[in-house]
């Protein structure tokens, strides 16, 4: 059933920004240790193939925890960070590729609002100064007078009124609401389109982010902006957002309409951020089915969708994977008492060689201990868990001399798929996934993937 | 306007108490002393600085102070006291120039390398590096050997050598700033705003940078003024000829030493360690000045005045008082 | 000397905290008084700058020397004020537990995990064996759900959540009867929030360990204290059980930060005036009364007494009485000053 708006094809007429399979990787150096012997350094892909339209006037949030990227994307829509591959287009004008200088007229349409207004602001100018700053970047005024009258405008404009108490002083003498209202100012002087605010009102006292909100959406109205307003706060952003996406480790997992993320979250991840937001209210109790772990290591990130590790429903074709034994033995071995871990560890050799990013793992036997007894303590672990969608992904396993050999089935990406008014990329949602489970669930043997390679990673 | 900016440059100056108060007030004074001797030597100095002779009349060889000579004569029949006066117009003269051209080299270096970073940062840094690495007073002869030729043994080739031992030090303390200062999020806003490269270096990242200069310049002025009575004293420095210089006076001086005429070197050694510990305090003074973090703030406990309630006697005293205790771990 | 068991483990009383400027001093905290009782945890909240976090560390004695401290702090029948520094100290671990808002800062970079247990075991409980000591730590770090195999590893190969896991084992291991929790979520996500505050309700019900949990977020001291006191300009104007004060906030003051807090209920923004009075020369009488909806004449003329709200909280505000103190005409409406738009914190 092909729903009758989807949110990310549509026409673009209304797009005003528009982003396709966008890539930005970050090279990391390695700890001192590993550069020293000469390990290679890895990249993180701080964006993984996002896609996404902004339209015309809407608030579109980009929520997520820390390292889902969205403060990478963020940036590298405002050129601020090259991005590796992808397109996206102001208005028809395509903006990757482009030099400093020649993005520089560009940056009149889109703005951005940092979430640290202390330190967003050059402390040694005034806030008169730094505020008419990018008119004479651009040359659009010149002139002490004029400079002075056109930030006068601005800074009445976000309600530091009367501007003249306020042109003079240096950031360090303004309040935190007060400076973000200064950078709100800077970043609309020029007439902007697009305004990226990235966790404007986090490092805000509570009582001011309300009116920060409040300022900011009047700013909306009056100047008619758009509005691509990054948090990792689910509360601020369905107060404040037309349409959502939410981010995990790089890619876009779901992305919709505010109304339906709150409503009816489709992805597991979103239905976990919302269950875990503490509430103002005592009679709602500590959430307890919340994901286990945290973010995973972005460098080598988990096969198949990159959520699974943590994922309460993960089946059969999320891609299952060595790291994944190595985390349900050990958080096994947490809830063991003390001599009952002595004994099971004292059966299974170094865990050092399930880190890696394969569809099969080799639970090492302990020195001169057997393969049967490694594979023990599997079964143990599956009898105390059967329910653990981690044996899903079992596909075989066999008993050699020294350790046990565990096939996972094939991890295969999920792919964007239309529910509802939403984007959601979840194998939950693919008829084609639950239906390959089932049969992998009856024995059938794996299929050839049928994208094998289509994982841009 | 320009008040307003005025008075927050000297608002530290003014919060600052005790010691480090002091120490600036102390070094302006000793400072400012020699800087009005420099200026009005011609008028202070009872001779010229190579005057041998008054009237006709010669000065005595080494004669011991007296009303003509209140600090006496050397023995090539200088007069001291007009020595030591000369010798401070040298001495400011050398350092000012010295100073201004580390910073004309030392802080456009040192931002470029910072702010452009990648390989012609790392060249430069090697270079810089060799050159603080170097030996600092075999390198000023080195430069001041080089430079006699062409300049000859005067104010300007001392500076100059000067100036290569001091430039490392002003383009490392720049660009290790700058590169601080660059991943500030007010200079990716300023990116982001559209500001063209050279606005970002100079309105935004030279601004917050050059507030650690003063201090620095400052205090190579004191080491300045020794690197210059070392060459002096080596034979390498100014010539007798060009200019009264306390370094050169004092080698002559070491064989009266000897022989108990102790004047001649007396002055102008009192007039170096005088100097050097103007600059120093003013440098160390400075440094608190602008680095807050080492300041030292208030420490007193405030009066409590006792409750009306009656809640039992006021006992003022302190918890644990000592920092770093606050390990979760215990003491 | 020993207390009774029904004792609050914490007593705190008319308690003040004031920093010297050189100028007039900062009254950070000023004539506090609450208890804390076994099992209990206490929510502490406010705006920043109210006093809330001096408050935390003035009852563990951690204050810089440049803070004057008067009244009572009584722990488990022993007072702290003006006890010797050492003996403070040597109650630091064992009895008093912190844990803080950013934990790296609170871990030594270059020693491992197993290092810092065997340090606070050896330091406090040197009766321990080797064997002991070990066990001990282990079990507290599974507690905590980190793997037992990554014991010999250092601080930083952990994540930000799984660190301040290490913090509260590391504070936990030693047993103490009061754990002062400063902001301990602050730095982590939301789904490793959750799975801390998790921890701390499982702490405070089978280990019958106290917490003063100090936070700027409403939403967490819903869903992990029994008992909440609001803080306001160094002062508690209300103080009661969570589901009573959340239901029906007493002070004008919780009402309105009850209602600027944005969740996922909230339908409109709402946000209180002006932003809170400098602690040098706070507002006189009720030190709310400029930024009230409510205020009335008496409010800025008197300081308010404490008495119990219908809800049962305690509560410190002329609108609850005490009726006969109110002089005549002092129900009338204050005529109050407005504020400009951009007078905030």
């Amino acid at each position: 059933m092909p729903p009758q708006t989807p949110a990310t094809s549509g026409t673009t007429a209304d797009s005003l920004l528009e982003v396709r399979d966008l890539h930005t990787r970050y090279s990391v150096r390695g700890s001192f240790f590993d550069r020293l012997k000469g390990r290679e350094s890895g990249s993180v892909h701080a964006v993984d193939g996002v896609t996404l339209d902004l339209r015309h006037g809407e608030v579109l949030g980009l929520v997520g925890e820390s390292g889902s990227g969205k403060t990478t994307l963020g940036r590298t829509l405002l050129g601020l960070v090259e991005a590796s591959s992808g397109s996206i287009r102001l208005e028809g004008e395509e903006l990757t590729g482009r030099s400093e200088a020649e993005m520089r007229p560009l940056r009149r349409r889109m703005q951005i609002v940092f979430q640290d207004p202390h330190a967003s602001l050059n402390p040694a100018m005034t806030v008169g100064a730094l505020v008419a700053d990018p008119l004479r970047f651009h040359k659009l005024a010149s002139g002490r007078e004029e400079l002075r009258a056109r930030a006068s405008e601005a800074l009445e404009r976000v309600g530091l009124a009367p501007a003249s108490e306020y042109l003079d002083k240096y950031p360090a003498d303004l309040s935190g609401g007060q400076k973000q209202r200064a950078v709100l100012a800077r970043a609309i002087i020029l007439g902007p389109d697009v305004l990226v605010a990235d966790e404007p009102v986090s490092m805000l006292d509570m009582s001011v982010r309300a009116k920060i909100l409040e300022l900011m959406l009047e700013l909306k109205d009056e100047l008619g902006l758009t509005y691509i307003y990054i948090t990792h706060d689910l509360a601020t952003a369905k107060f404040f957002c037309d349409r959502i996406a939410i981010m995990y480790l790089g890619r876009i997992v779901e992305l919709g309409p505010a109304a339906d993320i709150y409503e009816h979250p489709q992805h597991p991840y979103t239905a976990a951020l919302l269950k875990a937001i503490p509430e103002p209210d005592p009679r709602r109790a500590v959430a307890r089915d919340l994901p286990r772990g945290e973010v995973p290591d972005a460098v080598v990130p988990p096969l198949g969708c990159p959520f699974h590790p943590r994922c309460p429903r993960a089946f059969e074709v999320c891609g299952w994977e060595s790291r994944d034994l190595r985390t349900l033995l050990e958080e096994r071995w947490t809830k063991l008492d003390q001599d009952a871990y002595e004994r099971e560890r004292a059966l299974v050799g170094e865990l050092d060689d399930l880190d890696v990013a394969e569809s099969e793992a080799f639970l090492p036997a302990a020195d001169g201990g057997s393969g049967e007894e490694a594979a023990g303590v599997l079964e143990a672990m599956r009898a105390d868990a059967p329910a653990d969608p981690f044996w899903s992904g079992v596909a075989s396993t066999s008993v050699e001399p020294d350790g046990v050999r565990i096939g996972f089935h094939t991890p295969r990406e999920p792919r964007d798929l239309e529910v509802g008014r939403s984007v959601v990329n979840c194998h939950l949602h693919d008829p084609g996934a639950i239906e390959l489970a089932e049969r992998l669930r009856r024995g059938e043997p794996e299929p050839e993937p049928p994208d094998a390679g289509a994982d841009a990673g | 306007m320009r008040q307003r900016r005025l008075s927050r440059w000297l608002a530290p100056l003014r919060e600052t108490t005790g010691v480090s108060r002091w120490m600036f007030w102390a070094g302006v004074v000793i400072v400012a002393f020699f800087v009005v001797l420099a200026v009005f030597a011609p008028l202070l100095a009872p001779y010229g600085f190579d005057q041998v002779s008054d009237a006709g009349v010669r000065f005595p060889k080494q004669g011991s102070p007296d009303g003509t000579h209140p600090f006496g004569t050397t023995v090539g029949n200088y007069d001291v006291l007009s020595r030591v006066i000369w010798g401070a117009r040298t001495a400011i003269e050398v350092v000012v120039l010295a100073v201004v051209f580390s910073l004309a080299i030392g802080v456009p270096l040192g931002l470029f390398s910072g702010y452009v970073g990648g390989r012609a940062d790392r060249v430069l840094v090697l270079i810089m590096d060799a050159l603080f690495a170097f030996p600092y007073i075999l390198l000023a002869i080195v430069i001041a050997f080089l430079l006699s030729d062409k300049l000859g043994q005067g104010v300007v080739t001392a500076a100059v050598a000067i100036t290569a031992v001091y430039v490392p030090q002003y383009f490392r303390v720049v660009r290790n700033h700058v590169i601080s200062v660059r991943e500030e999020p007010y200079v990716d806003a300023a990116r982001a705003l559209g500001a063209p490269r050279r606005t970002i270096v100079s309105r935004y990242v030279l601004q917050n940078v050059i507030q650690s200069v003063p201090a620095l310049a400052t205090l190579n002025a004191a080491d300045a003024i020794l690197t210059l009575a070392a060459l002096g004293f080596l034979g390498y420095g100014i010539q007798p000829t060009d200019a009264a210089e306390w370094g050169y006076d004092l080698q002559r001086a070491i064989d009266d030493a000897g022989a108990g005429i102790w004047w001649t070197g007396l002055f102008p050694g009192l007039a170096i360690v005088a100097l050097v510990t103007g600059f120093t305090l003013l440098g160390e003074g400075l440094n608190d000045v602008i680095n807050p973090l080492i300041r030292a703030r208030s420490t007193a406990k405030p009066e409590m005045p006792g409750r009306t309630g009656g809640e039992g006697e006021e006992a003022i005293l302190s918890l644990d008082p000592a920092p770093g205790t606050d390990r979760p771990r215990g003491p | 000397m020993s207390a009774h068991e029904d004792d609050p483990i914490l007593d705190v009383r008319d308690l003040r905290v004031w920093y010297g400027t050189g100028g007039d001093p900062v009254r950070a905290v000023d004539g506090v008084s609450f208890q804390i009782g076994r099992g209990e945890t206490l929510g502490l909240v406010g705006e920043s700058g109210c006093g809330k976090s001096t408050l935390g560390r003035g009852v563990l004695g951690l204050l810089p020397d440049a803070a004057a401290v008067t009244g009572s702090v009584r722990f488990d029948g022993r007072e702290l004020v003006g006890a010797p520094a050492a003996e403070v100290r040597d109650l630091r671990g064992p009895e008093l537990g912190l844990i803080f808002q950013e934990p790296m800062t609170r871990l030594d970079p270059l020693q491992t995990i197993e290092a810092h247990f065997r340090e606070a075991l050896n330091t406090h409980r040197p009766e321990l064996g080797k064997e002991e000591v070990r066990r001990r730590s282990l079990e507290a770090l599974a507690g905590m759900g980190i793997p037992r195999t990554r014991f010999g590893q250092y601080p930083h190969e952990f994540s930000g959540g799984m660190r301040q896991r290490i913090m509260i084992a590391l504070a936990l291991v030693l047993e103490p009867k009061v754990l002062v929790a400063d902001e301990p979520t602050t730095a982590l996500d939301v789904i490793v929030e959750a799975q801390i505050l998790g921890i701390l309700a499982d702490l405070r019900r089978n280990f019958d360990t106290a917490i003063l949990l100090v936070t700027h977020n409403l939403g967490i001291v819903a869903e992990a204290c029994n008992r909440v006191a609001v803080m306001y300009a160094g002062e508690i104007v209300e103080e009661g059980d969570a589901r009573e004060l959340f239901a029906e906030p007493a002070h004008p003051y919780t009402r309105e930060l009850l209602r600027a807090t944005i969740s996922l209920e909230t339908t409109g923004l709402n946000y209180i005036p002006g932003a809170p009075p400098s602690l040098i020369d706070p507002p006189p009488a009720c030190r709310f009364h400029p930024r009230c909806p409510s205020a009335m004449r008496v409010c800025a003329d008197l300081h308010p007494i404490e008495v119990r709200a219908p809800a049962g909280q305690r509560v410190s505000c002329w609108l609850h009485g005490p009726e006969g103190q109110i002089p005549a005409g002092g129900r009338e409406p204050l005529e109050r000053r407005e504020f400009a738009e951009a007078e905030e914190a």
